[in-house]
């Protein structure tokens, strides 16, 4: 049945964006910051994977581990040299600052990479399973796969460390959390850091799947946006849901409204979201 | 000389010189004039949401993008220019209206979010829509007839006036009843609504006069360049823009949103001019510079203490 095939395209599209959207949404939960470099911080990490496997041959699922700690060291540096300096403010400081970060990185990748469409092509494709007469994609299927256990990981890091528990304090009183002696400004970092490793993480693992170019980063973004307000700002079992949630939306919009309008669709559910359950479907929660 | 008075001189000599350089210079210089102007009224479009009622409002390129395409599909079937700009304003303003009345429950980051998507939206329909908009092929408007120093000259002036239409309008809130509850709103949104201010009506009002002016805008830049694309008219840095020209010339201020803009348009353009290649990537780096080290606006910043600091250093 042709339902059943986009219920898997959705479920493994769902946990690509999942892991899209668990850094920007931890970022915003924590930081209060709506990160626009979040895309861009995907593109270069599926560059890394591209480059990896043309230049060296090292397999992209592989280069997720390289993506993410370049990515998060960027991360590290940006949060601590430029971002911490605004972020308490409002929203529009914060928003255009990143923004602003956006266009130098976006412009610097242009310069670098060119403005072509460029994916990996694996030699050795794990092929194509056929269930009935549902398609599954392989090399897809165990790039989600891989996310979902990225996701779990990062679950598991806020639940179980004194880092992750560190995070959790500093969102919900930052000024109780730095009067028990935690580094506020080196907790940002490790925050936007872990958000930072996610992107490139994912990026890595969409480069199997998508063609990326320098300037694909706001489609990536505008993903995240709706995923994050779906599961929750900040929660990563919402970050989680809302991406498989997203995932078959995009797949089972597509059907009856055309691809076309896919963004619309999503954007459309965005702003009812907001109005109607502007905590998420999962609501606040400490992880 | 009071305050009051310096300004209004200064304003008269400002507006004596813009008007006399189409006589004076050649269409380099009015070209950017008149990109300063349209900008200036963009920025003077978001103070009304986002510099009196502090409403983080990423919604001006939606606007500003639906004007141009309001305006064009119309021209472009025969309607006279100036009826066109009057469709534009209508549609612009309706348009915000109803959005105010769906969008301004939400506040803050939610706020920003809501309005920074809907430009995307409007781009996605626009280029579906191939029919009436020419979808991603773009939009061509019939030709004027004219050379382009009478081209250039009407569009300045045009321009002029709606610069100083929303300068007039600004100047206008600011002093009434609207301007006063706008500012309670932004103190205290609650506390303004205890008091009995109709903090919807207000909110409302100001989105769709935010709306309304960069909708106006848009209508004047489509017939100005003739031909309008979605990712042209629909850049979020059309968004992006009229913010930092208002935090860089003072929120909420009146002369503060169009000086802002100058300012900023001349170091766009400096940098434009030297950095081709790298200009979005320049661009980028001018923003973070802005908000990093000027983040209450040029008028704010203490130039008098920095000279003391430089002459007692010495």
């Amino acid at each position: 049945m042709i339902f059943f095939q986009y219920l898997v395209n959705g479920l493994i599209l769902g946990g690509l964006y999942a892991c899209i959207a668990t850094g920007f949404s931890l970022v915003w939960g924590v930081l209060s910051i709506i990160n626009i470099l979040h895309g861009s911080f995907i593109v270069l990490g599926a560059y890394i994977g591209i480059f990896s496997y043309t230049m060296l041959g090292i397999h992209p699922f592989v280069s997720v581990i390289t993506a993410g700690i370049v990515l998060g060291a960027l991360g590290y540096v940006v949060q601590l040299g430029i971002i911490n300096r605004v972020v308490a403010q409002s929203v529009l400081v914060t928003l255009i600052l990143t923004f602003g970060l956006e266009l130098m990185m976006n412009n610097a990748m242009l310069v670098a990479f060119t403005a072509d469409y460029r994916k990996v092509i694996l030699e050795k494709s794990l092929g194509v399973l056929e269930i009935g007469n549902v398609f599954i994609a392989m090399d897809r299927a165990v790039a989600t796969v891989i996310a979902f256990v990225l996701i779990f990981l990062l679950w598991l890091l806020m639940r179980l460390t004194s880092i992750g528990r560190a995070i959790v304090a500093v969102r919900f009183d930052r000024e109780a959390a730095s009067l028990m002696g935690i580094d506020v400004k080196k907790t940002y970092a490790i925050t936007f850091a872990l958000g930072g490793a996610m992107a490139g993480a994912a990026g890595s693992l969409m480069s199997v799947s998508f063609p990326i170019s320098p300037l694909s980063g706001p489609l990536f973004l505008s993903k995240a946006f709706v995923i994050c307000i779906l599961g929750g700002v900040g929660s990563v079992p919402g970050a989680a849901l809302g991406g498989l949630i997203f995932g078959m939306l995009e797949s089972f919009g597509a059907v009856f409204f055309g691809a076309e309008y896919a963004l619309t669709l999503a954007f459309i559910v965005l702003i009812i979201l907001l109005l109607v359950r502007p905590h998420g479907l999962l609501g606040v929660k400490g992880f | 000389m009071t305050k009051a008075q310096t300004q209004f001189l200064l304003l008269i000599v400002g507006a004596a010189v813009l008007l006399l350089l189409p006589v004076m210079s050649g269409n380099y210089t009015l070209r950017l004039a008149t990109i300063m102007m349209m900008y200036a009224t963009l920025a003077m479009a978001w103070n009304f949401i986002g510099g009196f009622t502090g409403y983080p409002s990423f919604g001006i390129a939606a606007f500003f993008g639906l004007g141009a395409y309001a305006g064009a599909v119309v021209q472009a079937r025969g309607v006279p220019v100036v009826l066109a700009w009057a469709f534009a304003i209508v549609i612009g303003s309706l348009f915000a209206y109803a959005l105010g009345l769906i969008l301004l429950r939400l506040r803050g980051h939610a706020f920003a979010i809501a309005t920074l998507v809907i430009a995307e939206v409007l781009r996605e329909l626009t280029n579906g829509m191939t029919d009436l908009t020419g979808g991603g092929m773009g939009l061509n408007l019939p030709f004027f007839g004219w050379g382009p120093d009478a081209l250039g000259r009407f569009f300045f002036y045009a321009m002029f006036a709606l610069a100083a239409i929303t300068l007039a309008t600004t100047y206008i809130v600011a002093h009434s009843r609207l301007g006063f509850g706008l500012n309670c709103i932004k103190q205290n949104e609650d506390a303004a609504d205890i008091v009995g201010i109709n903090t919807t009506r207000y909110k409302i009002i100001a989105f769709t006069l935010s709306g309304g002016f960069a909708a106006a805008a848009g209508g004047l830049y489509a017939s100005w360049t003739g031909y309008i694309e979605p990712s042209d008219v629909y850049d979020i840095l059309f968004s992006i823009k009229p913010i930092l020209m208002v935090l860089l010339g003072g929120m909420g201020t009146i002369f503060g949103p169009a000086l802002g803009a100058v300012v900023f348009l001349v170091l766009d353009e400096i940098v434009w001019r030297n950095f081709l290649q790298l200009h979005t990537g320049i661009l980028g780096l001018l923003i973070v510079i802005l908000i990093l080290f000027l983040p209450a606006g040029v008028l704010s910043f203490d130039w008098r203490a920095l000279l003391k600091k430089k002459v007692s250093a010495t």
